[in-house]
């Protein structure tokens, strides 16, 4: 069905080459953010050529942010249908509590609790399509109020403590053991990121996505189903917010129920500031693995000089704002890909 | 009385407009125009679309400057052109717009006195005085309207009174002892019911009896006949005639908007849908259309048209469910649907698609590529949708850009930067590409360039010779006379009357159009009389 050949008086016509300079413009920003990485790297390495240059200190610095680069992946989801999911972070310490719950204090097997955890995932993801689709109250909204819903449920069902002593199965296979010396849990996040670039570029149901995002109107009249589009992307949202909890559980060991909320502003600010890069003026899972690593980069080298943790905040917190504003400038010009 | 005012005449029109014009890029839209509005008449203004009525009053409104050389005065005093939004309020001129400028999540009271409450720098409000204030207004009137409801929770008619209302009280503020204003309503009526139009017309009375003038601007025939004392003519930006109202006949006014003597319009009945047809619409419902039934036959182009508010725009949008009617039935070939439970998925799965009137709200993502939207309705049926080649859909789109003669051919580019003009011819190869079984287009080339006009007709009735059959909604009668062997003419929700084979003109379907707006006046009687 694919076989539809392009005959050659149309293709010469097709793809008349853009001008050289334009060219040059074109590669400059869709990879000025690994650029930008290079040169923070080049930076930190050039003050701090010991510690900040180890192998130790980027196989950390890959392995542990894995669970960022989950997230941000998930809200680039809804983001692509313009909606927002401010619950991910919530359903990643719920996720990683039932691990915890389950596991250690019911003996159940890691396995089990895991799929529980997912399950879990994908249920309050339906809670949330349900709500902003046949309710129509606007997805920032609901996400937020059943996000703080599930965290209440978090806190409850763990107590308010940490839960620790999850099997070292979980744990083994995400951060101890190593490929070519960086935990699997980067891994995991690379696969993730190459079957969503798949999907966004190469389905129907990437295209749908998008056109959802883009106009509602149009989608609707182009003969999408857009409500079953949003509440599929709700749902993938969640689902990897839980993965991304399942993760976190293994990096640790432990189930905790308030540090994984910290992962939700970084996570829409590489969310943000990778939808700058690769292919500029939309959402896409390369760049905003490329910002996770960016702005962990830049953190961990500013940790290093010796400053403290109100850093995260002013870095994170000002690169949302700036990745935004990068956005919005880029959005208003031509498409390419 | 201010010492710098003249003399106030009481014979002396209050509105007298000399010698105005104005042109539009070459084009004339206003050829020295030249009226007067006495006082405490209500007096009409008729015209098609495109005849200058609305430019006109644009002028008064400030929007546009007209040319040297135009007088306008207002009781006497001559007023300097051109005129600064908003500024013949200080003459004692307002204005309702056909949008009626309420904010429907604020409550009556609010809109009422929304540019006193904005104006006035005060701290403490008491909106009980302003509600007690409201409620003695709308009592004066014989009004009941709720003072604290939101606007969105009224009615259409209730709405236009309350717009009418705050006009004219802002007249009260504004106007000088001399004279007691004038209120210009510009097509106030048309998406009102009928029966709701005569609340409006009793609130005209009222105004009128107080001694302010009001200027109805209208293409209804009918109902400028009943409540104008005497109405200007507007046809081609030039004024054909002012005539006292009580001694024209509708006849007489047909054929001053139309412009020629009219012939004798056979009575047209309403053919019951013929059994054989392909394709029914049977008794469907929805938005302003009520019990509408259509016959077409393959291979057949049926123009939808009437004036502003009557529904025939709204057809095409139930047929693919977008909104779904309230009721009724479709008949496509073997299979029947249920308008009221059909969705946009649905209808194109049954070989329905629609090309909507507005091309950058739902017809195309602009910041797209002409690739992406050509192709969304098709990724499934023609391509593997879990394998999507890019150098397909690009080479195929290059080829419907081909076929359809789309310029720049270069399927890569952003949907927004194409012209008009070939953006709707993207967006016909977006739906013709899938040979649909009924087509669906509202106003298909409006905004559109000559040529591609051609194109988007000539590719219309192609695919109608190819087996489809098409639906077409548009008020440009020109284009309904070159491509439809039939025209359906709606007004007030129902099909007025049917023209088919000769009768397909672009006369006729004017006539029609304005002949056909129910009440004291109908084609048939026209017919004998002439």
């Amino acid at each position: 069905m694919t076989a539809d050949s392009t005959g050659p008086d149309t293709r010469s016509e097709i793809t008349s080459g853009r001008p050289r300079r334009r060219r040059l413009v074109d590669y400059a920003e869709r990879y000025g953010l690994v650029i930008a990485w290079l040169m923070v790297i080049a930076l930190f390495g050039a003050i701090l050529p010991t510690t900040f240059l180890s192998w130790a200190n980027f196989s950390t610095i890959f392995g542990s942010q894995a669970v960022l680069v989950v997230v941000a992946l998930g809200l680039i989801i809804p983001l692509t249908a313009n909606d927002f999911d401010v619950s991910i972070a919530n359903v990643l310490t719920l996720s990683s509590m039932i691990v915890g719950v389950l596991n250690v204090n019911f003996d159940l097997p890691i396995g089990l609790s895991i799929l529980a955890a997912l399950t879990a995932g994908v249920l309050v993801g339906l809670i949330n399509g349900f709500f902003v689709t046949v309710m129509r109250i606007h997805s920032l909204i609901v996400t937020l109020g059943v996000g703080t819903f599930i965290h209440g449920l978090t806190l409850w069902m763990s107590d308010s403590a940490t839960i620790s002593g999850i099997s070292m199965g979980l744990v083994k296979y995400v951060m101890i053991a190593r490929l070519f010396g960086i935990p699997l849990a980067f891994y995991y996040a690379m696969i993730l990121c190459a079957v969503l670039f798949y999907i966004f570029e190469h389905t129907a149901v990437g295209r749908r996505v998008l056109f959802v995002g883009r106009n509602r109107e149009v989608a609707k009249l182009s003969g999408i189903r857009t409500e079953r589009v949003r509440i599929g992307c709700l749902v993938a949202s969640s689902f990897l917010g839980a993965l991304a909890g399942v993760m976190y559980a293994g990096t640790t060991g432990a189930a905790d129920p308030v540090s994984g909320l910290s992962y939700l502003l970084p996570g829409f600010a590489a969310a943000f500031l990778g939808a700058t890069s690769i292919t500029p003026g939309r959402f896409n899972p390369w760049g905003a693995a490329v910002a996770v690593y960016f702005l962990v980069t830049g953190i961990t080298g500013l940790t290093m000089l010796g400053f403290r943790t109100f850093v995260h905040e002013l870095f994170y917190g000002g690169a949302l704002v700036i990745a935004v504003t990068l956005s919005q400038l880029v959005s208003g010009r031509e498409e390419r890909f | 009385m201010p010492s710098s005012d003249p003399p106030a005449e009481p014979t002396r029109p209050l509105l007298e407009i000399d010698g105005l014009s104005k042109s539009f890029g070459g084009e004339r839209a206003l050829d020295r125009v030249s009226l007067t509005v006495a006082r405490g008449e209500v007096h009409g203004l008729l015209g098609r679309n495109g005849s200058g009525k609305s430019t006109l009053i644009k002028v008064l409104a400030g929007y546009h400057a007209p040319e040297h050389g135009g007088r306008l005065v207002i009781d006497g005093r001559p007023v300097p052109l051109p005129i600064p939004p908003g500024g013949l309020r200080q003459y004692g001129v307002a204005f309702v717009h056909q949008n009626l400028g309420l904010i429907p999540s604020l409550t009556v009271v609010e809109n009422l006195y929304l540019t006193e409450l904005a104006a006035r720098n005060r701290w403490r409000l008491s909106y009980r005085r302003l509600s007690r204030r409201a409620r003695a207004l709308f009592a004066s009137y014989g009004l009941a309207i709720d003072p604290e409801t939101e606007v969105r929770r009224l009615s259409p008619v209730q709405r236009a009174l309350l717009a009418i209302v705050r006009a004219v009280g802002e007249l009260r503020r504004t106007t000088r002892a001399t004279h007691k204003g004038l209120l210009v309503l510009d097509e106030p009526t048309p998406f009102l019911p009928r029966s709701d139009v005569e609340h409006l017309f009793a609130l005209i009375r009222s105004i009128t009896a107080t001694g302010a003038s009001v200027t109805f601007v209208s293409h209804d025939i009918d109902e400028v006949t009943k409540i104008t004392d005497r109405a200007t003519i507007l046809r081609d930006a030039k004024v054909v005639a002012t005539v006292p109202t009580a001694e024209t006949s509708a006849e007489r006014f047909v054929e001053l908007i139309v412009g020629r003597k009219l012939s004798a319009v056979r009575p047209v009945a309403r053919e019951v849908p013929q059994r054989d047809a392909d394709i029914r619409i049977e008794d469907l419902s929805g938005g302003t259309l009520e019990g509408v039934s259509v016959a077409l036959r393959r291979t057949e182009i049926v123009g939808l048209t009437g004036l502003i508010g009557s529904g025939f725009d709204e057809l095409p949008y139930l047929l693919f469910g977008a909104p779904p009617a309230r009721s009724g039935r479709l008949h496509l070939g073997d299979s029947r649907f249920y308008l009221d439970r059909l969705d946009p998925p649905q209808a194109i799965d049954a070989g329905i698609v629609l090309i909507p009137g507005d091309r950058l709200n739902a017809g195309a993502v602009g910041s797209l590529t002409v690739t992406d939207n050509v192709t969304i309705p098709v990724l499934s049926t023609v391509y593997r949708p879990w394998l999507l080649s890019r150098r397909a859909m690009t080479g195929r789109t290059g080829r419907l850009c081909r076929d359809f003669d789309i310029r720049p051919n270069n399927p890569g580019l952003r949907f927004d930067s194409l012209s008009g003009g070939n953006q709707q011819k993207a967006l016909v190869a977006k739906w013709l590409q899938a040979d649909p079984r009924l087509i669906l287009l509202d106003e298909p080339t409006q905004g559109v360039d000559i040529g591609a006009r051609r194109t988007v007709l000539d590719a219309i009735s192609q695919m109608a010779g190819r087996g489809a059959a098409v639906l077409c909604a548009s008020s440009d009668f020109d284009q309904l006379a070159s491509i439809c062997t039939q025209v359906l003419i709606f007004s007030h929700g129902r099909v007025q009357s049917e023209l088919v084979g000769d009768e397909v003109r672009k006369e006729t379907i004017a006539e029609h159009c304005y002949g056909s707006t129910g009440g004291g006046f109908n084609p048939v009687s026209m017919g004998a009389a002439t």
